[in-house]
């Protein structure tokens, strides 16, 4: 025996080593350990060889240490498994309540993380159909100008980079380019059909490892004026695909056909109908000079192939040295440039000017963070509920141990029972996974391009393993904590075991579940008054009843002329782009007080209707004057913002009105100012400085003013004069406020989600409390008869019952609503700029709904129990 | 089994036990290593090439009387078996024979 004064060993760590070592080797290796512990103790102290102690203990779990596992021990565990099975189907049969609330709550949220998984999979399934696809890695650069860097990369990198690179930079075997602007309409026997795709390399099928069906791959993209057709549209063009070696015009110059392609996989992070060789820009972008320029590094994705074994930081110093010797041949700019993997681009960071619509890792997170913060708040119903019935329980338990179970096997048993518990659960899940998925999946236009949630057998095992472990993990605590319980306490102590046992557990589970459900339903709230106050926003000129018109590269005049016919049409204009939701241009301006001062303005090129068609305020002077086609430009109208900016007549709108500024390297005077609006979107502060420019004929936009009763039929009159001048593009409108609505898409999509999925959590608490009430109300129910008995009022055994209750839900409410309201408040709606203040309805309603319905359940449960005729409880015994 | 051949280590810590006769136990071993080679021994690493050495039949092993200083555990003391102790004189023999053939060997010029 020890000493008394002496300090001990950590005790954990006596533990696990008699755990996990053998037992003829172990009173040798305690007793080694021990000495040497004493020994420290005496030299070192006593922290410090109780380290060394947990030290040597963790050093010595080596193989020929460890215990082997006993065979017999596993074969019994099989052997049992039948009996677990059966007795937990008589347990679930039997609490038949508990057992739907079990398997709804865990239902219900596992289909939400069956989405997930979905998801996941897909997601990580892009661009692996690449052979080489962990050795791909796409070029990105980020500009930085004058000393003021972008904060973020581009996906696209210059031309230049991506032509040279190969020679500069050790380790690159390949380098596939695709470059945009080959979208066009193809002509073909007078029929003239649209397609997209991108200029490539001739290494592009090197590098990726699309199937070419027809063509030799080295050679396809190799000479000027050849094409790579996907089989669509080849079939689209020539009714076959079998179009090798056939011609097509696009822009009067002539291609070959020199190879046809499998359609481009849906898991694929960009796609397109037709490939051109890259060579042909050669030719046709000759005269320009701004093709190949450094700092050109908008059009073009470089995708580089490594060689094997050489590690992506290496070729990232060669990179450096790269571009420090390309910098020289531009003034004042360094391109960064960086390797980003393949299987990041669906889910890395966003980028600008990227080549097809990506997830994000921001949506995944948060989705994946909802998903769990729901599975946990499910299986903790699972873990209360059990551990509230340990009354039934801890008997069997006690039993179970008289006859002889070891604790490994209690904790088998009622693992068992929640994998049962959860795969029921999975099987419900499933009906509701496939019914949310096509919803899902429409929520948002690009998510129907982005993912399948096809069904394979994979995922079919990834479902399977996922209730395996949700069941596990909501069996574990209850399991651990019934088996604990020793055969003589449980039958000694069997009248006031539930409520010592784990109590203070399920009231932290309890408040952390409404917490959370009060949280998600206030920032469902909160973001949706958010939105609703974005879509409506007062931008500074008027959008109602506006139809926005994609001209698609066809002429004003003709459609307006046609559409002016109509009598529902009051006035149209034209413009370059639209206000208010989301579109930039930028043009230089130069300070008329200052010449060496010069910045980027926003600016929109429009006809004379534009200004009154929209209702923008005039402060001073007036509209442009109507010219004639290709007249030389002299007038533009600017906005408070400009004024301010420049110090135009120090900021005064009446005198600035005449003066003369130069505006894209033209003299233009200025003849009216309207008021400020907003360029961009209403959440967005950039594009506060706008100038307004006079074109004629040069629009993307036709806006149309539409005064009808019946605006399906006005729209569908428009499409068919469409129809008539342009047989070939659909027609694209919209209605200004849709337009303005989809602008907001995320953040209505947001709400969608979040509107769900703090249903589904409110759910969940809900039913886990309405099982926690029915089972303390009736664990009380002889309590409540005697009490009844002695002249207790329903009311005042109501109080009694409920008050516990009442209380964790404050508490919840008292956690919630505050940090809710803190973090958006000095957290997320700062960085949202022109965002509503919030208010007292958005921040309590949702919680007082959610209280409301919890104490309905309180009450109605509770007022059952203090109904019962207390002769009928006391009669039983 | 890896043969009867002795790993460096192992033929020290096997000479270690030979030396301490009657009181050659894992700690022990330890210290002695470390007060004649000068190097550190880990406890650990003892504690394998025991058991090795165990397994090879080159030592045996049992279990002493229970003492107040180890917290009551009992002490397992080694002793080197004739394979071991065979094993022992081959690497002499092997040895010697060699020196035998190195006319003269003097830290010269180092």
């Amino acid at each position: 025996m020890k000493e008394k004064q002496f300090p001990n060993p950590p005790r954990w760590a006596e533990r696990f080593l008699s755990w996990y070592c053998r037992p003829e080797l172990l009173e040798d290796l305690q007793g080694d350990l021990n000495e040497y512990f004493d020994r420290n103790v005496r030299s070192r102290g006593a922290r410090k060889a109780r380290f060394i102690y947990v030290l040597d203990v963790l050093k010595f779990f080596r193989l020929y240490t460890i215990r082997k596992p006993k065979l017999v021990d596993l074969f019994i565990n099989f052997f049992m498994l039948s009996s677990y099975i059966k007795t937990s189907r008589r347990n679930i049969v039997r609490n038949k309540l508990f057992s739907a609330i079990n398997i709804f709550g865990l239902g219900v949220s596992m289909s939400v993380g069956l989405l997930m998984i979905a998801m996941l999979v897909d997601v990580y399934s892009y661009d692996r159909f690449h052979e080489n696809h962990d050795r791909i890695y796409r070029l990105i650069s980020r500009l930085e100008q004058n000393g003021h860097a972008n904060s973020t990369y581009f996906a696209t990198s210059s031309l230049d980079a991506g032509t040279s690179l190969k020679d500069h930079v050790n380790g690159v075997k390949d380098v596939a380019i695709l470059r945009n602007g080959l979208s066009a309409d193809f002509e073909i026997n007078e029929q003239i059909i649209p397609l997209s795709g991108f200029w490539a390399g001739e290494s592009f099928f090197e590098v990726f490892s699309f199937d070419l069906l027809q063509g030799n791959p080295a050679t396809v993209l190799k000479d000027p004026f050849q094409i790579v057709l996907t089989e669509y549209a080849a079939n689209k063009l020539f009714g076959t695909s079998d179009a090798l070696g056939k011609t097509l015009l696009r822009d009067e110059n002539e291609y070959l056909v020199a190879g046809i392609m499998k359609d481009p996989p849906i898991f694929s992070h960009f796609k397109f109908e037709v490939l051109g060789s890259l060579s042909t820009l050669d030719i046709l972008d000759r005269d320009n000079t701004d093709l190949m320029k450094w700092d050109n590094v908008y059009n073009t994705w470089t995708y580089v192939l490594l060689d094997e074994k050489i590690s992506p930081d290496r070729v990232k110093t060669d990179l450096d040295q790269f571009s420090a010797t390309k910098d020289k041949t531009v003034e004042n700019t360094h391109v960064e440039l960086g390797l980003q993997p393949l299987g990041d681009i669906m889910i890395g960071e966003s980028m600008g000017n990227q080549i097809g619509p990506t997830l994000g890792s921001t949506v995944l997170r948060i989705f994946l963070a909802l998903t769990i913060v729901l599975l946990l708040s499910a299986c903790f119903n699972y873990t209360n509920l059990s551990v509230a019935r340990a009354l039934s329980r801890t008997k069997e338990v006690g039993i179970r141990k008289t006859i002889g179970a070891f604790k490994s096997q209690i904790i088998g048993q009622f693992i068992t029972e929640s994998v049962i518990i959860s795969l029921l659960a999975l099987v419900f899940s499933f009906g509701l996974f496939l019914l949310l998925r096509p919803h899902f999946m429409s929520m948002e236009s690009s998510l129907q391009q982005l993912l399948s949630l096809r069904l394979s057998p994979v995922l079919i095992l990834c479902f399977v393993c996922f209730a395996i472990v949700i069941g596990i993990g909501a069996g574990l605590v209850p399991a651990i904590s019934f088996s604990k319980i020793s055969a003589i306490v449980a039958f000694r102590k069997l009248m006031n075991s539930p409520r010592a046992s784990g109590i203070s557990l399920r009231k932290v589970l309890t408040v952390f579940q409404y917490s959370i459900s009060i949280i998600a339903i206030t920032a469902t709230l909160i973001i949706f008054k958010q939105y609703k106050h974005f879509i409506h926003y007062d931008l500074g000129f008027s959008t109602e009843n506006i139809l926005n018109i994609q001209l698609q590269g066809n002429g004003t005049e003709l459609l307006k002329n046609e559409l002016n016919q109509l009598s529902e049409v009051q006035d149209i204009s034209e413009s370059m782009l639209l206000s208010g939701i989301g579109h930039y241009s930028g043009v230089t301006m130069v300070n008329p007080n200052d010449p060496l001062d010069s910045a980027t303005v926003y600016f929109n090129t429009v006809d004379e209707n534009y200004l009154p068609l929209h209702d923008h305020t005039f402060l001073a002077g007036g509209n442009f004057h109507p010219k004639l086609v290709d007249s030389v430009e002299t007038e533009v109208v600017v906005n408070q913002q400009v004024l301010k900016r420049f110090n135009i007549s120090g900021g005064d709108a009446a005198s600035a009105v005449g003066q003369v500024v130069k505006v894209d390297g033209k003299q233009l005077a200025i003849v009216g100012v309207i008021a400020d609006f907003e360029y961009g979107k209403a959440n967005n502060q950039t594009g506060k400085e706008v100038v307004l420019l006079y074109e004629k004929e040069q629009a993307n936009y036709l806006n149309v003013k539409i005064q009808s009763e019946d605006l399906p039929a006005t729209y569908a009159k428009l499409e068919a004069i469409w129809k008539k001048l342009d047989p070939v593009h659909p027609f694209e409108a919209q209605f200004y406020n849709q337009q303005i609505q989809d602008g907001f898409k995320g953040m209505q999509a947001s709400v969608k989600i979040g509107g769900f999925l703090s249903l589904l959590v409110i759910c969940i608490a809900s039913i886990g409390l309405l099982g926690m009430v029915v089972f303390t109300t009736e664990l009380r129910i002889k309590e409540v008869s005697i009490r009844k008995v002695m002249g207790s009022s329903e009311a005042s055994l109501l109080t009694l019952l409920s008050k516990g209750f009442l209380f964790l839900l404050l508490i919840a409410a008292v956690i919630a609503i505050p940090s809710t309201y803190l973090f958006f408040n000095n957290i997320l709606l700062p960085q949202m700029p022109n965002s509503v203040p919030l208010q007292f309805p958005e921040m309590f309603l949702g919680s007082f709904a959610v209280l409301l319905l919890a104490l309905l359940m309180i009450v109605s449960q509770t007022l059952k129990v203090a109904r019962t005729n207390p002769a009928e409880v006391l009669n039983r015994e | 089994m890896k043969g009867t051949n002795l790993g460096e280590f192992e033929e020290l810590v096997l000479l270690t036990i030979a030396a301490l006769l009657e009181e050659a136990y894992s700690v022990a071993i330890c210290d002695e290593l470390e007060k004649t080679s000068g190097r550190s021994a880990k406890l650990g690493v003892v504690h394998a090439v025991l058991n090795r050495l165990e397994e090879k039949d080159m030592v045996e092993s049992h279990l002493g009387e229970a003492t107040k200083t180890r917290g009551g555990k009992r002490k397992r003391f080694y002793q080197v078996t004739n394979t071991g102790k065979e094993a022992l004189i081959r690497s002499k023999e092997v040895r010697d024979e060699l020196w035998s053939r190195i006319p003269q060997f003097t830290l010269k010029g180092i």
